[in-house]
């Protein structure tokens, strides 16, 4: 199965040829490296920027204004940062010119912690992001979300902030992406660049790649449950999943969601899965102050009050203003599986 | 699409205007003077809580209108302007109610629905890019519609303005690099309009160029500075800016000196300010001395816009206020 650098590659190939994707560009995403990651090796639009954030945001803004349709990749989101009132534009330009101009774009960019990125490769963007309004806002936590959240991407007359969790990129998919090879050694083979002189590879794309697309606002139930609901994304998400599935062995029933999109995002599946348990606790790994589970908890407390049963919980990364590069500074700081899990322990047993 | 060149570019340049076309400069000059004045007087009689235009850069946004290829999509030319240029818009065909309409902020408003600035324009129909309160970021953005248009082909090319002020941010220097980047140049016209201001601050005590078209030097971008007060000087120098960026597909980065006839804005008070050149005054000066208006026709015409605007700001006056509830209206592309 695909990894979700690939599942990325191969729909960024689909965009290219059926969806009218024009630029794919950014700090090293053409060739040779096609993108520090590989995301973007072998797209036959890509194409290496300056090494200048602004510059990229500015370009696909004016790219999507004259009728193109980029696809611009931000390094690492650490580097976003110095971009900020250019998104703000971006956002704000259908609203402010009353529906006159729209932006169909979709900013990639590597987040979180779960490399050993240290201060400037492990920062989250998520709390950031939905900050912004007239935005759309994803992140997948698995090949086949990724591949289809992107494909979705792409067809959107407005800016989207595709947002890739940097520590699965490498973990293959346990679903299949329709029209991916049977034998992942026979994929690898047709799409990722050897080492060495790639000057005269070329990638050779499955034939039966589909439009494959997932909804911006629908999340899904990774797991059923029935005494609390644990709602995540990204890098969190396979932990959540992971301690659910430890815990269901002590006789605790954790239902967990993963959210996909975070904005618009799907409250009615929060809702009636908090209405069935009663328990919820939000993971993610922006730092806690000021974080976008803290919306999902304060809008759980104004609608779901009396169907709960314990406080809801919000677990994400500690208020530092850094990641360290140790090992032990890393685990310390952002939500690791023993947190989780304790952290659903604890919320299970909960007595009003 | 085969590129079109222009022949003897540069005696096309130093020819004469045709009286026709001088009298179409004065007349919009006029007419945006009296917009902006116009647009002043409403804010001071509480009818806009801010006012930002040009006045004093007439000569130079009128002529840049006229030379504009005006039309939608990347055949035609996009401009990324600031918020100086009522004089572009209305040279490019726009009604000065429209702006009246933007400072009382109506419902009617054509430019934001009663969401935005005066002098804050966005025109799709002739690739206005919607302009925006801080300073220079169309800088950031302009490469990309003239990336789009260098790949379509045929002779469109994006223009971009702002101050000299905002050459000190980093925008204006990733204009520079990714118009001239030896992969991929571009055909964008780089504008500075230089009136030696930043709000309250000199020019002088924060830059250390001699000139800001020097800056293009070291990026291989052709440039100039031209007296953006000379109305006949700045047609002629646009044109012949806008012909090599048109034919070559290159950038190129023209500094215009201009005044600042009413200060930056209403925040700093908005009077008329009696030591800067008059490009009007002058223009109309040299259009007595030759014979190609007498005084009591240019003054018949200021008399006549004076009249047309404030009938205007009457009508503006009586019309609605945006429903509270459209806030919620564009936040997203719908589908048209």
């Amino acid at each position: 199965m695909a990894n979700m650098a690939q599942a990325i590659r191969m729909a960024l190939h689909y965009a290219e040829e059926h969806l009218g994707v024009t630029d794919i560009f950014g700090e090293d995403v053409g060739a040779p490296l096609g993108g520090v990651f590989t995301c973007t090796q072998g797209l036959k639009t890509t194409w290496n920027s300056p090494l200048d954030e602004r510059g990229i945001i500015g370009a696909a803004m004016g790219i999507a204004m004259a009728g193109g349709r980029p696809v611009a990749e931000i390094q690492f989101c650490d580097y976003v940062y110095n971009t900020i009132d250019l998104l703000k534009l971006a956002g704000n330009t259908s609203w402010s010119t009353f529906g006159d101009w729209n932006l169909p774009m979709v900013v990639r960019t590597p987040v979180g912690s779960g490399i050993r990125g240290s201060i400037y490769h492990s920062h989250s963007f998520d709390a950031t992001m939905t900050h912004i309004a007239g935005w759309k806002v994803v992140m997948p936590s698995t090949p086949l979300d990724a591949y289809g959240l992107l494909i979705t991407a792409c067809q959107e007359k407005n800016p989207v902030m595709f947002l890739e969790p940097k520590a699965l990129l490498r973990v293959k998919g346990e679903e299949r992406i329709p029209g991916e090879p049977d034998d992942e050694r026979a994929l690898s083979k047709l799409i990722d660049a050897p080492l060495g002189d790639r000057s005269q590879w070329k990638p050779q794309w499955p034939a039966g790649l589909e439009a494959y697309a997932v909804p911006f606002g629908k999340g899904k139930i990774v797991r059923e449950g029935t005494q609390l609901t644990v709602v995540s994304y990204g890098r969190t998400l396979p932990l959540c999943a992971k301690a659910a599935e430890t815990l269901a062995a002590d006789g605790i029933s954790a239902e967990v969601i993963d959210l996909r999109s975070l904005w618009p995002y799907d409250w009615e599946l929060i809702k009636a899965s908090v209405q069935k348990t009663g328990r919820v606790l939000f993971v993610n790994e922006d730092t806690e102050v000021t974080n976008f589970g803290e919306h999902l908890v304060r809008r759980t407390v104004e609608e779901l009050f009396y169907s709960l049963l314990a406080p809801p919980r919000l677990l994400a990364g500690k208020f530092l203003p850094g990641i360290g590069l140790a090992d032990a500074l890393e685990m310390a700081s952002v939500p690791q599986l023993g947190d989780i899990t304790t952290a659903i322990r604890s919320l299970a047993g909960e007595q009003p | 699409m085969s590129r079109p060149r222009l022949i003897k570019e540069s005696s096309e340049a130093s020819a004469p205007l045709e009286r026709e076309l001088l009298v179409r400069i004065h007349d919009l000059m006029v007419k945006t003077r009296v917009l902006e004045e116009r647009l002043i007087q409403m804010y001071k009689q509480g009818h806009g809580y801010f006012w930002i235009g040009g006045p004093g850069e007439e000569a130079f946004n009128v002529s840049l209108g006229l030379l504009m290829k005006k039309g939608q999509g990347p055949d035609f030319d996009y401009l990324h302007a600031h918020y100086r240029q009522s004089g572009t818009l209305l040279a490019l065909g726009e009604e000065p109610i429209g702006s009246l309409r933007q400072m009382k902020n109506t419902a009617t408003d054509p430019y934001s629905g009663g969401r935005n600035f005066a002098g804050h324009y966005s025109a799709r129909k002739y690739n206005v890019a919607p302009v925006s309160s801080p300073i220079e970021v169309q800088y950031a953005i302009a490469p990309g519609t003239a990336m789009v248009q260098k790949r379509h082909g045929g002779d469109g090319i994006t223009i971009v303005t702002g101050g000299d002020a905002g050459t000190a941010e980093g925008d204006f220097a990733s204009c520079l690099v990714w118009s001239s980047r030896p992969a991929n140049p571009l055909p964008i016209l780089i504008i500075v309009t230089n009136n030696k201001w930043g709000i309250s601050t000199a020019a002088e005590g924060q830059h250390g160029e001699q000139r800001i078209s020097d800056r293009g030097k070291a990026f291989g971008i052709r440039s100039k500075t031209i007296n953006g007060n000379d109305a006949v000087e700045a047609y002629t120098e646009l044109r012949e800016a806008m012909a090599y960026v048109r034919t070559e597909r290159k950038p190129f980065l023209l500094e215009a000196n201009v005044s600042r006839l009413y200060g930056h804005s209403s925040a700093s008070g908005a009077n008329y300010v009696g030591n800067e050149v008059d490009c009007l005054k002058d223009f109309e000066a040299k259009l007595e001395k030759d014979g190609v208006l007498t005084r009591e026709q240019m003054d018949a015409l200021r008399n006549n816009y004076t009249e047309e605007m404030a009938a205007a700001a009457r009508l503006v006056r009586d019309e609605p206020q945006p429903d509270p509830e459209s806030i919620w209206k564009h936040i997203y592309a719908e589908d048209k």
